[in-house]
């Protein structure tokens, strides 16, 4: 890994990734756009800046951070940051969702694709499977920690709550868990379909340690991951409540819960590639 | 009548799992237990007095503690997870599917009070259709033993299988006919009874069940092979066809539904290999209710007295 990458390498990468992102849609033409792009920013700041991680893949991952994403219809933007982190060839991005492919729909670890240590998509298991990783490192006196990406829809999940009480009951305070606070959910907005109302509270009366950021703000989120390591080892789990804007990047995305899980056609894909400079390369 | 099999003592096939975790807990470092607020009926009680920094209590949660299993497998830990097979499996079958069996994750699901013998709790706790839904699962093991000796030499075996594992046990105090002992390999069939005229093959504790039932068809002159398929999957083919070469008639037992369990993979085996009459001792697509183990398995068809009545419709159908 870049032992310090510069504000302006990260940028290249976020516009770099979502480019990736838009495009290995497009190939396939299915796939979730609009929480992958809302999530870029997330993706290189734990994997270029936060994560003490080692693309030369390991199951185990001894000794190194582990990231879990719960969320898993967000693959595109998983994938992208693992192939340009060197986890494997960012050419291998163009067989998104196609047959005989590792990159699977949703991510799988039955293809043994490097990076992924557990198989998502089926909402609401991540916190479970991440808090299970956490314990096994302090069993195993491994003082690296364990993180997890969840989505805002996904909250409405019985399992969530039944991990938020464990993890706080057994004081996994190894686990910095994420919400993708989008406020969007493919059949609408959140507050419509089934009101979180106030999250905040929900996850702090659950005995969790709560920061909020804008996880669109490059600086403000790194700046927040920092202090949530910073909080670590405190008897509590820590719970980044993280606003984003579904789309990010791509005006005619953003603002909307429509781009959820469409794909653009050849007209859409040339409006979004021109908002978004390639910065690294195309595969 | 005397049976080829005898016992001194009856145990609960539950107690030999604890017995066997707790054995496991002393060899292998590396295993771990996980328990939803049934600690005492799972007889995990040992090794979480012994091991407390090994064992995880979830509280009632059953879809937590599967992703908490699979979890805890990532940096070398082998889970045992521990509560009714009920929990073990419906109420909690797409977490199996997605973070354990689809992400081949070494976790030993453990599971007691499966089938009827759950007794007096009635038809909500006695699941009879986990076999068939924890064998449907691409690369699950799936484990029925037969007393408490099998049960925990079965729980060791698991201490040093790699793969998603389900181990299914029961309630009642059982007779205990294997010696401690006996040879326990998951995957191959054990034969106790050599025999001629039909096969038996059961599982779980209608072993005990088809072990009475072969000493009454052996007064009438009929001269029965008994095997005791204690691994449903990977099943043991190879021992099927050799026994029905033989033999040329059959009849399984178990505790589950007639739907998807042993008998339906028996029946699979036979249709495509060497079609052959075949009876099945099971529950007929029914849900089961309160009563004594005994009780509910005369009134569900289950008893020897069912096992010899099959055996002898089956040796008229025989070809």
């Amino acid at each position: 890994m870049m032992p310090n990458p510069s504000p302006s390498y990260l940028k290249d990468l976020a516009s770099q990734i979502r480019r990736d992102i838009v495009r290995m849609v497009h190939g396939c033409q299915s796939g979730h756009p609009g929480g992958s792009l809302g999530c870029t920013e997330f993706f290189v700041a734990l994997y270029f800046k936060v994560l003490q991680h080692n693309n030369k893949f390991n199951m185990d991952g001894i000794g190194e951070d582990l990231f879990f994403l719960s969320n898993g219809h967000i693959s595109p933007v998983w994938y992208a940051t693992l192939a340009r982190a060197g986890y494997f060839d960012v050419k291998e991005l163009s067989t998104f969702r196609q047959i005989n492919s590792r990159l699977q729909g949703h991510p799988a670890t039955h293809e043994h694709l490097q990076g992924i240590r557990v198989a998502s998509g089926s909402l609401g298991q991540g916190l479970s499977v991440a808090t299970g990783a956490a314990q096994t490192k302090k069993l195993n006196g491994d003082n690296k920690l364990v993180y997890v990406l969840m989505g805002d829809g996904e909250q409405q999940e019985g399992q969530i709550w039944e991990a938020a009480m464990y993890a706080a009951h057994h004081q996994v305070d190894n686990l910095i868990a994420t919400i993708d606070y989008n406020g969007q959910q493919i059949d609408g907005p959140v507050k419509e379909i089934m009101d979180l109302k106030n999250l905040k509270a929900k996850w702090e009366a659950f005995g969790w340690q709560v920061l909020e950021c804008n996880g669109n703000e490059l600086e403000e989120l790194i700046v927040t991951l920092e202090k949530a390591k910073s909080l670590t080892g405190q008897g509590k789990p820590i719970l980044n409540l993280m606003k984003t804007e579904m789309g990010n990047g791509v005006d005619f995305m953003m603002n909307s819960h429509k781009w959820h899980g469409v794909a653009p056609n050849d007209e859409e894909l040339k409006r979004a590639l021109a908002q978004l400079t390639e910065t690294l390369g195309d595969y | 009548m005397a049976t080829k099999f005898t016992f001194t003592e009856k145990k609960d096939t539950r107690s030999g799992f604890g017995a066997g975790l707790l054995e496991l807990g002393k060899q292998n470092p590396n295993v771990v237990a996980l328990c939803a607020d049934l600690t005492g009926s799972l007889k995990m009680d040992a090794f979480k007095k012994e091991f407390p920094q090994r064992f995880f209590q979830v509280g009632i949660a059953e879809a937590n503690m599967m992703g908490l299993a699979a979890g805890m497998t990532i940096g070398g830990r082998i889970p045992f997870t521990g509560t009714f097979a009920n929990f073990s499996t419906g109420r909690v079958y797409d977490q199996i599917r997605q973070s354990i069996a689809y992400s081949h994750k070494n976790v030993k699901i453990c599971a007691s009070h499966a089938g009827l013998t759950l007794g007096e709790d009635g038809a909500t706790h006695q699941i009879l259709e986990d076999i068939g839904m924890m064998k449907m699962l691409p690369g699950m093991t799936v484990i029925v033993p037969s007393d408490y000796n099998q049960t925990k030499a079965a729980t060791l075996a698991l201490g040093s299988h790699h793969g998603p594992a389900y181990l299914r046990f029961g309630r009642p105090s059982w007779p205990i006919f294997n010696a401690p002992d006996r040879l326990f390999t998951i995957g191959k069939a054990d034969k106790l009874i050599e025999g001629k005229d039909v096969t038996i093959f059961a599982c779980g504790h209608l072993v005990w069940n088809a072990i009475e039932a072969e000493a009454v068809l052996a007064e009438k002159g009929i001269s029965v092979e008994l095997i005791n398929i204690h691994t449903i999957k990977p099943l043991d083919v190879e021992a099927i066809l050799a026994s029905v070469e033989k033999t040329r008639c059959v009849v399984t037992c178990e505790e589950h539904q007639i739907n998807g369990g042993l008998g339906d993979s028996v029946a699979q085996v036979l249709s495509r290999f060497r079609p052959t009459p075949l009876e099945i001792v099971a529950v007929n697509d029914s849900f089961g209710e309160s009563g004594t183990p005994t009780q509910l398995l005369k009134k569900y068809g289950l008893g020897s007295e069912n096992i010899v009545a099959a055996v002898e419709k089956v040796i008229t159908r025989k070809l």
